[in-house]
């Protein structure tokens, strides 16, 4: 698995499309923490002659990551759509089904290598909001939380993402399966009237991540990311397996 | 002496076409074997399950005595391939490249530097470790591609279809690197191209419609066959006329007043001649016929083929 991480990271690192994502993810937020940072000043004097109980956290903070959490959903299937169908095309997959590795180390190094480069952006995301401990005190916990939602969500765009390439040998089918999967399950929450139990709403991925921005982090939000990472990888697993001709 | 591989009753099925069915291999130590066939006999499925990249739908593969589906990886350790279009990333350094496929191999750090220069120095690539695989030619990149099957030392190598794609200069020098691996190895090669066999195997197996249809070691085979016979006649006479010759027992026409005559059983090339000679039909050139192994190819691989088109 060492083997495939290493390979990976090298050739994500030598194309410019890595560094390509990770600087306008880092450039658009910087742009927006910046909007954000700028009203959140221009009504701050309002908010305390108000008394209002919105402070730095819920007006900037968690937009910030919410807006981290979009971004990265329509640049993550950019980073993934190689991983599986560059190796259908250029026919290196031979060459990991032949080796003495299972299906899941080869699932496995490609996910580590792309979840890699997102805790890059991850920690260039998250020195924004640390950067406002300077001059103020958030919340530490809903930053936390919020933090600890951007890392699952991203987790989960790869892991989507992987399985989408694993799918098909063109990368541009497998970046519009992603996209198609990742805002289903962020928008299925938008559905009018739906009770707070509807499966609709248990499946929707804005749901667990606008709770867990709120900083409120339920054993639920976190088993729903653990389904959301851990179903695409066995999905690709099996879809190895079946190549192989085992399925 | 016991079989480096073999294989029982090896099938696979893609939907309703039996791609491979029932083939029966066995491949010795240091032995060199030509898998040969028309494109879409089942040679490169068959070397696809050899090296595990296809699970058979029945049948086992044995490596070292290890089943290949039970111990996939002990087994795959024994394996080098290089597949039809060899298995590379543009994108990365040849060095870069080996020492990933040495890993992916168990290759331990300690020895990487030391295989991979040798691989390097055996496929002639010592002086393009740095060097992007993409930027090589295509008889470099075939190279290369050999070069990662050969990294951890496998006994058995399968290459299909090595010299595709190849100018002849290309072909003369893979197929030189083959025979100096054969000293070391067990090959078996898939190919169309019946003189790639003749010219570096020990034994060739001859692929149709998904089964072994012939198996026999080279020695005999390459040899022409005395009793088939090319003649060019300057004024050529009816088939049937040069069918009726004393010591003919059948003539076919090539065209431009070529014809393909067999002999029978007692008959020499010398007698044909003299009667040939007789005759006022200007002979142009008397020479011996196929290969047998182009005959045996030619016969196994076309009867069901106008069979099946009538």
């Amino acid at each position: 698995m060492r083997a495939i991480l290493a390979k990976e990271l090298r050739q994500l690192f030598h194309s410019p499309l890595a560094w390509g994502v990770l600087a306008a993810l880092q450039l658009i937020l910087a742009w927006l923490f910046m909007l954000q940072l700028e009203q959140f000043l221009q009504i701050q004097q309002r908010l305390t002659t108000l008394q209002s109980t919105l402070g730095v956290t819920a007006l900037v903070i968690a937009p910030l990551i919410d807006s981290a959490a979009t971004v990265a959903l329509l640049m993550t299937p950019l980073l993934t759509m190689n991983s599986f169908s560059r190796e259908y095309q250029q026919g290196t997959i031979d060459l990991l089904l032949a080796a003495p590795i299972s299906s899941a180390a080869i699932v496995g190094g490609k996910f580590l290598a792309l979840l890699l480069v997102l805790v890059c952006a991850w920690l260039l995301v998250a020195a924004m909001p640390l950067s406002l401990l300077v001059g103020t005190w958030p919340d530490i916990g809903t930053l936390i939380a919020s933090l600890l939602a951007l890392a699952l969500a991203l987790a989960g765009y790869a892991a989507i993402g992987l399985w989408a390439s694993s799918l098909t040998t063109q990368p541009a089918i497998a970046a519009v399966i992603s996209y198609a999967v990742l805002l289903l399950l962020s928008t299925l929450n938008l559905t009018a009237g739906a009770a707070p139990d509807s499966p609709l709403l248990v499946l929707s991925l804005s749901f667990h991540l606008q709770r867990m921005l709120g900083g409120l982090v339920g054993s639920g939000d976190l088993i729903y990311f653990a389904l959301l990472v851990a179903t695409p990888l066995l999905l690709t697993v099996m879809r190895l397996r079946r190549l192989r001709g085992g399925g | 002496m016991e079989a480096l591989l073999r294989t029982n009753q090896l099938c696979r099925r893609f939907g309703a076409v039996d791609a491979v069915q029932g083939v029966d291999l066995e491949l010795f130590p240091g032995e060199i074997v030509a898998l040969l066939g028309p494109n879409g006999a089942g040679k490169s499925t068959t070397l696809r399950m050899l090296c595990g990249c296809l699970t058979p739908s029945s049948g086992t593969v044995t490596i070292n005595g290890l089943d290949l589906q039970r111990s996939p990886f002990a087994a795959k350790r024994a394996i080098g391939y290089l597949p039809e279009t060899p298995p590379l990333y543009r994108d990365l350094r040849v060095d870069e490249y080996l020492n990933f496929c040495a890993r992916l191999r168990g290759v331990g750090t300690d020895q990487l530097r030391e295989k991979r220069e040798r691989v390097k120095s055996l496929c002639g690539l010592g002086d393009c470790g740095r060097r992007l695989i993409g930027n090589l030619s295509k008889g470099y990149q075939q190279r290369v591609g050999i070069a990662q099957a050969l990294i951890h030392d496998p006994q058995l190598i399968i290459l299909d279809e090595p010299s595709s794609g190849l100018d002849p200069n290309q072909i003369v020098e893979i197929r030189a690197l083959i025979r100096s691996l054969g000293a070391n190895h067990s090959i078996i090669l898939s190919s169309h191209i019946l003189a790639e066999a003749e010219s570096v195997c020990d034994r060739v197996l001859i692929m149709h419609r998904g089964s072994v249809v012939f198996s026999e070691p080279l020695g005999r085979l390459s040899e022409p066959d005395q009793q088939t016979l090319t003649v060019v006649l300057g004024t050529p006479p009816q088939r049937e006329t040069l069918a009726a010759l004393p010591g003919v027992a059948a003539a076919d026409a090539l065209g431009s007043g070529r014809f393909e005559l067999r002999l029978e059983a007692g008959c020499s090339s010398g007698q044909l001649a003299r009667e040939l000679a007789l005759r006022d039909w200007e002979l142009r050139e008397l020479s011996s016929g196929k290969s047998s192994l182009e005959q045996v190819f030619t016969r196994l691989t076309t009867v069901d083929r106008s069979a099946a088109g009538a």
